[in-house]
């Protein structure tokens, strides 16, 4: 019998609880456990960026977490990007911009540059695209993400 | 005709629930009772199975069952192969889903492990004994086809699958008279498609009814069906395949695979649905990949730098087995295409298919076309520094003169419109060419090392006209069908056989229908992957969608306008010929006010309260499309690099691109696609490639080691474009999803090679790392 641990994790605002193995990984807790599809696994390596979430806050690779990890975290996902039908100004962005081909990539991309855009406000484009580094997109060739970058970094300036 | 719609870049109507997280990919789909599957895979490229013990795996928690290849002969056929080319000795060596005696990759299904739970399959796969007798193993092409080489299959001598030639002219004697003659060995890496999304597939077998669903991660879920019940033995009726959400493909998600019939095989035996879905390391293992071309190659020209022929020997890696389209890309899409922008009246070309010891080659974005343009572009460069003449003006003395409707090549295609020296221009232009050549003179003065590469490139797309499928050994049509069903309140779904999975087919096809009848964009829905809910389709692959899904499309929306005409005739008490239409309403000619709208119609068609006698209820229409011929988008591209001599690193510094893909529908998507297109051609020429070592071991095991494109090793790409119609089409659209990875990778290696020519070094393999190069360039420092 394998052990299992109690966990709880606020993902999004709701609190999800259960429990676990300890191997079990903080990816497949949202995907399986949740049911919150949205977030991504590409490449269970932390190379690709699909799976990546806000944990407490900063970014995290939710494929190189163990939920038991997050216990008592606050996650956030690409579910809780959205309010209704009101688009986070990313999401409008992405859009605006066509900076999104078959999509697979686009939450964890979404997740990443709402980090750079905390950290830098105002990004020039090479900062964009070091910013990018830790996501791959393989639709885009990242042109029309650099640009939806802008324009929202530029919205989420009130420019 | 107005124009309200068409040519405008609007955005996607896919994109609301990609950007929220609330598209459903196959993954992403758990169904009551579902249980999951874990595929072990052999860890040898060549060996012989002595014994498979299954026991102590059997016996895990929550194991359901474990299968082998001796559970899945006879109840499952082997893995065909859909393209027969004729005429080349093609050797069809069975593909067994499961192998029993033998493995011949690393990767290579050996067991299935079925459990509650992902978790528990995978951790059950450990516990399968496998006893091997391992053998010799050739990944090489050329030296897998030598005397002596380890042998994959028994009927397949020299690890040959085919021999295909083709020849126009009379090559021989253009080399005999030649004045100058260039030639390269280039070495085209494997490559790995890495959609973002890893295949996936699910199997539902209901035993009472005698239904199989299959959700697949599918680029075509029709010839997934087709190619189910030859395998499985369903009868194709009793088969659906939904390809829901598919997270890119590039190819690589066109084969059917085993993994979808060992899914449909434990679904059929435990009676309960059963996902599998890949990791990325298994991606790279059993995931086909593409390329894998050793190219001997010559060109003969005059002293005027007039071309006269081209002589190819090819050696093309199928891998172990060959997949659906295998034998078809090295020879149809690739041979044809040697004249490429170019007048040549004498080719010729030798393709050796041949098996080696690593995953299945099929199509990856490009298909052939890449392989090609490459090697055409690669000994224009070589001609044009053998006659000391600047490459462009080389490719202008050669390029085909401007045509319009039909231009015959000697491989014995006939290209349909093209105006290929505007694109040179256009870009050479764009760039600022000759300012270009300054700045790299002074570069040049100051010790820099910088390189200027242009190429220009033909693509066949729109594949394609279904005889000619036939001819070439294609087990299948070509064509496309769709229904277009407008609802009584004037609200349209569009059913289409074709399966788009990122190209942006729900926006532009909507584009489609509002331009035709005068419909909102929003007001039409494109309903696709699907075989229950979709007319008959062979896929989205080869830049058809659009061209031929498309044709189709506007063919049925047309059939509507006709029916809609006559009804608002018999409405308005006016003669049908006295009906005009614009911007949605059909009038009276001469008095607009006597009119109906669309969505009148629609309701009135839809009631059928007062049909003109003989008119069937309703407002539906189908259409089936079978092109007449290819379409052949054309470009230019041409990119500046400058290489650090102490490292070896490239800098890709600038990169310009002018594609004719003839009308476009959506022009932001079109530059999407040229800009991905674009990255994707990039990578073998900088970073990517599969690497074996001498056991056939996969060195490039993960996206750690195999090096994608990442958003900081691409420049801002300058993208335009012209428009050149297809003759043939009913909207003048050609395609464009391949345009970009077909010249970009020549673009790019020829400006490395130009940025290198002054310290005497003319051919590096791709892809070219920093180590590759900077060994070159010591070695020319060294050596002289």
């Amino acid at each position: 019998m394998i052990l299992k641990v109690p966990v709880e994790i606020t993902i999004n605002g709701k609190s999800y609880g259960g429990e676990v193995e300890p191997r079990q990984l903080l990816v497949h807790f949202i995907r399986e456990n949740a049911g919150l599809t949205g977030t991504k696994v590409g490449c269970d390596t932390s190379q690709c960026g699909a799976c990546t979430v806000q944990l407490d806050g900063a970014i995290a690779k939710a494929c190189t977490v163990l939920t038991v990890q997050a216990s008592g975290s606050s996650v956030r996902t690409i579910e809780g990007f959205a309010d209704g039908a009101d688009l986070h100004p990313l999401q409008e962005a992405f859009w605006n911009s066509h900076a999104l081909q078959c999509g697979y990539c686009t939450p964890g991309m979404i997740i990443a540059v709402d980090e750079l855009l905390r950290t830098n406000p105002s990004p020039t484009r090479e900062e964009i695209r070091h910013g990018l580094e830790g996501n791959i997109c393989r639709c885009t060739g990242y042109q029309n993400i650099v640009k939806a970058v802008e324009e929202a970094a530029e919205s989420m300036r009130g420019g | 005709m107005t124009t309200r719609v068409f040519s405008s870049g609007i955005r996607r109507r896919e994109d609301p629930r990609l950007i929220t997280g609330r598209a459903s990919y196959t993954d992403d789909i758990k169904l009551p009772g579902m249980v999951h599957a874990a595929i072990l895979r052999s860890m040898y490229a060549h060996a012989n199975i002595k014994s498979v013990d299954t026991s102590a795996a059997a016996a895990q928690p929550g194991v359901l069952a474990v299968y082998t290849g001796a559970d899945t002969e006879g109840a499952l056929n082997p893995i065909p192969c859909a393209w027969l080319i004729p005429n080349s000795d093609l050797k069809t060596p069975a593909h067994p889903a499961i192998a029993k005696d033998r493995v011949r990759y690393v990767g290579d299904a050996v067991a299935v492990v079925v459990a509650e739970t992902r978790y528990q399959a995978e951790d059950a796969l450990e516990h399968i004994v496998v006893e091997y007798e391992p053998l010799d193993a050739v990944l090489n092409p050329k030296a897998a086809a030598e005397d002596g080489a380890p042998q994959l299959h028994d009927d397949a001598p020299n690890n040959l699958a085919f021999t295909w030639a083709v020849a126009g002219g009379d090559a021989d004697a253009a080399f005999a008279e030649a004045e100058v003659t260039v030639s390269d060995v280039i070495t085209l890496p494997r490559l790995i498609a890495n959609p973002m999304e890893p295949r996936s597939a699910i199997a539902q077998w209901v035993g009472a009814t005698g239904e199989l669903t299959l959700w697949s991660t599918s680029q075509n879920p029709h010839i997934a069906r087709f190619l189910s019940s030859v395998v499985t033995g369903v009868p194709e009726h009793r088969i659906r395949v939904i390809a829901p959400e598919v997270g890119g493909g590039f190819g690589s998600k066109i084969p059917y695979y085993p993994d979808e019939a060992i899914a449909a095989f434990c679904s059929m035996r435990l009676g309960v649905p059963v996902k599998w879905t890949e990791t990325r390391s298994e991606n790279y293992l059993a995931t086909t990949q593409g390329r894998d071309h050793i190219e001997e190659v010559e060109m003969a020209a005059g002293a005027d730098g007039r071309i006269t022929g081209l002589r190819t020997t090819v050696y093309a890696g199928l891998g172990a087995y060959l997949s659906t389209a295998g034998p078809g890309i090295p020879t149809i899409l690739h041979g044809l295409m040697y004249s490429g922008a170019y007048d040549i009246p004498n080719i010729s070309g030798v393709i050796y298919g041949v098996f080696n010891n690593g995953t299945p080659v099929d199509a990856y974005r490009g298909a052939g076309r890449p392989e090609a343009t490459t090697l055409i572009e690669r000994l224009v460069d070589l001609l044009a520094a053998r006659l000391d003449v600047d490459p462009v003006e080389l490719r202008r003395r050669n390029l085909i003169p401007k045509f319009e409707n039909g231009h015959d090549v000697v491989t014995g295609l006939t290209y349909d419109s093209g105006d290929y020296e505007a694109t040179l221009d256009a870009v050479l232009d764009a760039a600022g060419y000759a300012s270009l050549r300054e700045e790299q003179a002074r570069a040049r003065s100051e010790g820099r090392c910088v390189g200027i590469g242009v190429s220009t490139y033909v693509e066949i797309c729109g594949l394609g006209p279904s005889q000619v499928a036939g001819a070439v050994g294609f087990q299948g049509g070509l064509w496309e069908s769709a229904i277009v069903r407008f609802h009584p309140t004037g609200k349209v779904n569009v059913m289409v056989g074709s399966s788009p999975h990122g190209q942006g087919e729900e926006t532009t096809f909507a584009q489609i229908v509002a331009e035709e009848v005068g419909v909102d964009v929003d007001d039409v829905e494109i309903i696709h992957g699907d075989t229950d809910l979709t007319p008959m389709g062979w896929g989205t692959y080869g830049s058809r969608t659009t061209a031929v899904s498309g044709a189709a499309v506007t063919l049925a929306t047309r059939k509507i306008k006709d029916k809609s005409r006559a009804l608002a005739a018999h409405l308005l008490e006016a003669a049908t010929e006295d009906i005009e239409y614009a911007d949605g309403r059909f009038f009276v000619r001469g008095s607009p006010d006597q009119h109906k709208t669309i969505q009148d119609i629609a309701l009135m068609a839809n009631v059928a309260w007062d049909m003109p006698e003989g008119m069937e209820p309703g407002l539906e229409a189908s259409a089936f499309y079978d092109p007449p011929n290819f379409t052949y988008p054309f470009g230019a591209h041409l990119a500046v690099v400058e290489v650090d001599t102490a490292t070896g690193r490239i800098d890709l510094q600038k990169y310009y691109a002018v594609d004719d893909c003839g009308v476009q529908i959506n022009p932001m998507i079109v530059e999407g696609q040229v800009h991905g297109g674009v990255a994707q051609g990039v990578g073998p020429a900088l970073l990517e490639g599969v690497v074996y070592d001498e056991e056939g071991q996969p060195l490039t095991g993960t996206m750690l080691d195999y090096a994608l494109p990442r958003a900081d090793s691409l420049p801002d790409i300058v993208v335009q474009s012209s428009t050149t119609p297809s003759p043939h089409h009913p909207l003048g659209v050609k395609g464009v999803g391949e345009a970009g990875t077909i010249a970009s990778t020549p673009t790019v290696y020829n400006a490395v090679m130009d940025a290198l020519r002054p310290l005497g070094i003319n051919a590096i393999d791709m892809p070219l790392t920093p180590e590759k190069v900077w060994r070159a360039i010591q070695g020319a420092k060294n050596g002289g």
